[in-house]
């Protein structure tokens, strides 16, 4: 019998192995204790990595139709059915293999990462919990499922990141992540509720059948203006994506949710979580394609994001917060090529990100754990002599995430690079010109950190110094194998991911937008590629940055000091994140809680309490009082009264008789 | 030649006397019983009026009945009064207003 006869319990198997494993090690953890809790969650996302590979086979190498089923109705109503269900093609298969295969390696390295923590149990379970909700994202065929997936993983994120719940800072992190994802969260939900009105369905499959016939339809929110419906839906549902993926003006939590553990970082902050946003859109294709506003929306954000942050990364001294920015930059760039239509592109960024990132994360991490959780790089320095292998595949790391020729995330970016300049969006000139001048920035903040933790002179202090040593080796073994396909994977992927029709029909784009297929005309093989890329400016400024890092902080150590002093404006506008942050806490959260206090001392204390509640006790008080001087207490009144009544009743009747 | 007119008339009158009684006095609860005995004893005054005049004599069996309770009701209101007298230490009625609000 052939195993891939019976895909459906596979897919399924693939979603429920890291569930079983979370539940155990979440529920049971004290019975199975913090080796059964490792072996389990570790056994559990194991399971379905190498399930995933299988499917990858299945679908990539043996070239299977996308499988596209129900599991299971969860409601219906009318007409429309909530489902349970798996869409799997190349574009979700690729993506299961990534979150699997991160996610496994990142399992391991907790092991050692997490090894003296109390919540031991708790983290595992977390991460196998996450691992689940994200495979429900990607594997998801309708909209419904999308979102319970991206909910999840939101949950998951906010937990995480306070997982040291005792820091106030972590706890302050996990809200603030929570609350600034409700805001994307609530243009996603926007976004499915118009599907679902105009296209009476939720299934990806229907939707995107039914989507260009609806491509003129307009749709009126504010009266007398008339919107086009993709646009809106698009514009909806990428403000989700901006939310998920941090992007500007909603990127501020990521840098705050470095106070979480750093495999947390690498892997939801870094590798999978964040990256579900660039998913969501090129699986969303078929929609965005249809609305050129969208997509130029989508590039701007993008463009924006890309550079911005990569500025604020340059004055980051947080080893995590460094990388950080920079993943929020990178972020920008997959943005940018979803904007140019280059979903491919952007997924194959998104493919070689989530290696090198998962693997600077993991080295900052090991480099922390060293240092005794001193994370400021100001302290430390000359690391190489007493981590080398750290050492080495940090390097490979950066090396990638600048885009070295022939390392994976050169490939990527310089794809990218190359599709917004074949683009024809009217902003994608502007675009350009933020990822080129992105480039630069990439190479100084990465060698920046790079030669700031690991070369120049020593700062660190004496005691950290004395215990400094090397990661142990289940640290190490995770770095290596993730330091492979973060060097490798470009060669290998560019090709077929990118000009071979890879992804078939999973993702769709419109003829006037192709510019992959543009670039497929001069694409001769990656050797040629690589050639060609040192005739185009990118490599250079890759090289230029990489020597101003170098002049700036191994040459001429005092060099920054005076640069700041002499652009002390431009610092403090980096040091201050160009006041994202500060205007949020004022307007928003300060401005929610002066609404709450208004509610709170008006509405309930004065209007509810003070109006309606005590109010009505002091009305009847006040009337009782008054009524009550009539009652003397003395019998002869009492009968006087019983008298009256007598004679008024007696009149009645008298009357009555009478007439 | 005694009518049954002046015999309900008479009634009436002590009867409103007796009402009068309950309220106007201050002073004393003894009083107070007396005023409901002549009430009831105003009520009989009717009955046997009637039970005379109509030739029926079931009006007369009721006054009997009316007796024996007025009394069995009144040695209560005595008892009630004793003790009402131990604990407050007067029967004045001006002083019993517990009832006040």
């Amino acid at each position: 019998m052939n195993i891939f006869d019976n895909m459906e319990a596979i897919y399924l198997a693939i979603v429920l192995a890291p569930l079983t494993g979370a539940i155990i090690a979440g529920l049971f953890g004290r019975i199975v204790g913090r080796n059964g809790a490792h072996w389990v969650t570790i056994a559990g996302v194991g399971i379905a990595s190498i399930l995933s590979l299988i499917a990858y086979k299945h679908h990539v190498f043996d070239g299977a139709a996308a499988y596209n089923g129900a599991v299971y109705t969860w409601l219906s109503v009318g007409n429309i059915h909530f489902e349970v269900g798996f869409l799997v093609d190349r574009l979700s298969v690729t993506m299961m293999v990534v979150v699997t295969f991160v996610s496994w390696m990142i399992h391991i390295y907790t092991i050692g990462y997490m090894h003296d923590d109390l919540g031991y149990q708790r983290f595992f379970s977390y991460m196998s919990l996450f691992t689940f909700f994200m495979l429900m994202l990607v594997m998801s065929n309708n909209f419904v499922q999308l979102f319970f997936g991206w909910e999840g993983v939101g949950l998951v994120s906010y937990l995480l990141i306070g997982f040291w719940f005792k820091r106030d800072k972590a706890v302050f992190a996990g809200l603030k992540a929570f609350l600034v994802n409700r805001v994307g969260d609530f243009g996603f939900l926007l976004g499915i509720a118009a599907i679902l009105m105009y296209f009476n369905t939720l299934d990806y499959a229907e939707v995107f059948q039914q989507a260009p016939a609806l491509s003129t339809a307009t749709i009126e929110i504010v009266a007398g203006h008339d919107w086009s419906l993709m646009s809106f839906i698009c514009i909806c549902l990428f403000i989700g994506a901006m939310g998920k993926s941090a992007q500007v003006p909603l990127h501020v939590w990521l840098p705050d949710s470095m106070e979480g553990p750093t495999p947390i970082s690498a892997l939801i902050h870094a590798a999978t979580m964040v990256t579900a946003g660039i998913f969501m859109v090129a699986r969303m294709s078929p929609m965005f394609e249809l609305s050129e506003t969208a997509l130029s929306f989508v590039m701007v954000i993008g463009a924006v994001t890309a550079i911005s942050m990569g500025l604020v990364g340059l004055v980051q001294n947080d080893i995590k917060r460094v990388i950080a920015y920079s993943t929020l930059s990178q972020l920008g760039y997959m943005t940018v090529a979803l904007g140019a239509s280059a979903y491919a592109a952007a997924m194959f960024h998104l493919v070689t990100h989530a290696f090198f990132k998962a693997l600077l994360f993991l080295c900052a991490g090991a480099v922390i754990i060293a240092m005794h959780h001193e994370q400021d790089m100001r302290k430390m320095g000359g690391l190489y002599r007493y981590m080398p292998i750290t050492w080495f595949t940090c390097l490979i790391g950066s090396l990638a995430l600048i885009g070295f020729p022939g390392t994976s995330g050169f490939f990527s970016k310089d794809a990218i690079i190359e599709a917004v300049y074949h683009s024809n969006l009217p902003v994608a000139g502007f675009a350009y010109y933020a990822v080129l001048a992105g480039v630069f920035i990439t190479a100084l903040y990465s060698f920046r950190l790079f030669f700031l933790t690991f070369h120049g002179k020593e700062r660190l202090n004496k005691h950290t110094w004395e215990h400094l040593h090397e990661a142990p080796k289940v640290i190490t073994v995770p770095l290596v194998i993730l330091a492979i396909p973060s060097l490798l994977a470009g060669i290998f992927l560019i090709g077929p991911m990118l000009f071979d029709g890879y992804f078939m029909q999973a993702i769709h784009v419109a003829s006037t937008h192709d510019v992959l297929a543009e670039m497929g005309k001069d694409y001769h093989g990656v050797f040629s590629f690589t050639l060609h890329a040192f005739k185009s400016a990118p490599v250079y400024l890759t090289l230029a940055g990489v020597v101003t890092a170098w002049v700036l902080y191994i040459k001429f150590p005092y060099m920054p000091a005076i640069l700041e002093k002499r652009f002390s404006l431009l610092h403090k506008i980096l040091i201050n994140k160009y006041g994202f942050d500060d205007f949020y806490q004022v307007v928003f959260a300060r401005g929610s809680r002066e609404i709450g206090r208004f509610l709170w001392r008006f509405g309930d204390v004065r209007l509810i309490d003070g109006f309606f509640v005590n109010g009505t006790a002091l009305t009847i008080r006040w009337f009782s009082s008054v009524v009550r001087t009539i009652q003397s207490g003395y019998l002869y009144d009492y009968a006087f009264a019983m008298i009256l009544g007598l004679l008024f009743l007696l009149g009645i009747f008298v009357h009555g008789i009478l007439n | 030649m005694l009518m049954l007119t002046d015999v309900l008339v008479l009634a009436a009158i002590l009867f409103c006397i007796s009402v009068a009684g309950i309220f106007i006095n201050r002073k004393n609860v003894i009083i107070l019983l007396m005023c409901i005995e002549l009430m009831l004893l105003s009520v009989n005054m009717n009955f046997i009026a009637f039970s005379h005049f109509h030739g029926d004599i079931r009006g007369q069996v009721f006054v009997f009945f009316i007796l024996t309770v007025a009394a069995a009701e009144s040695a209560i209101g005595l008892a009630i009064l004793v003790v009402l007298f131990r604990k407050r230490k007067t029967i004045n009625v001006a002083d019993l207003d517990t009832l006040k609000g």
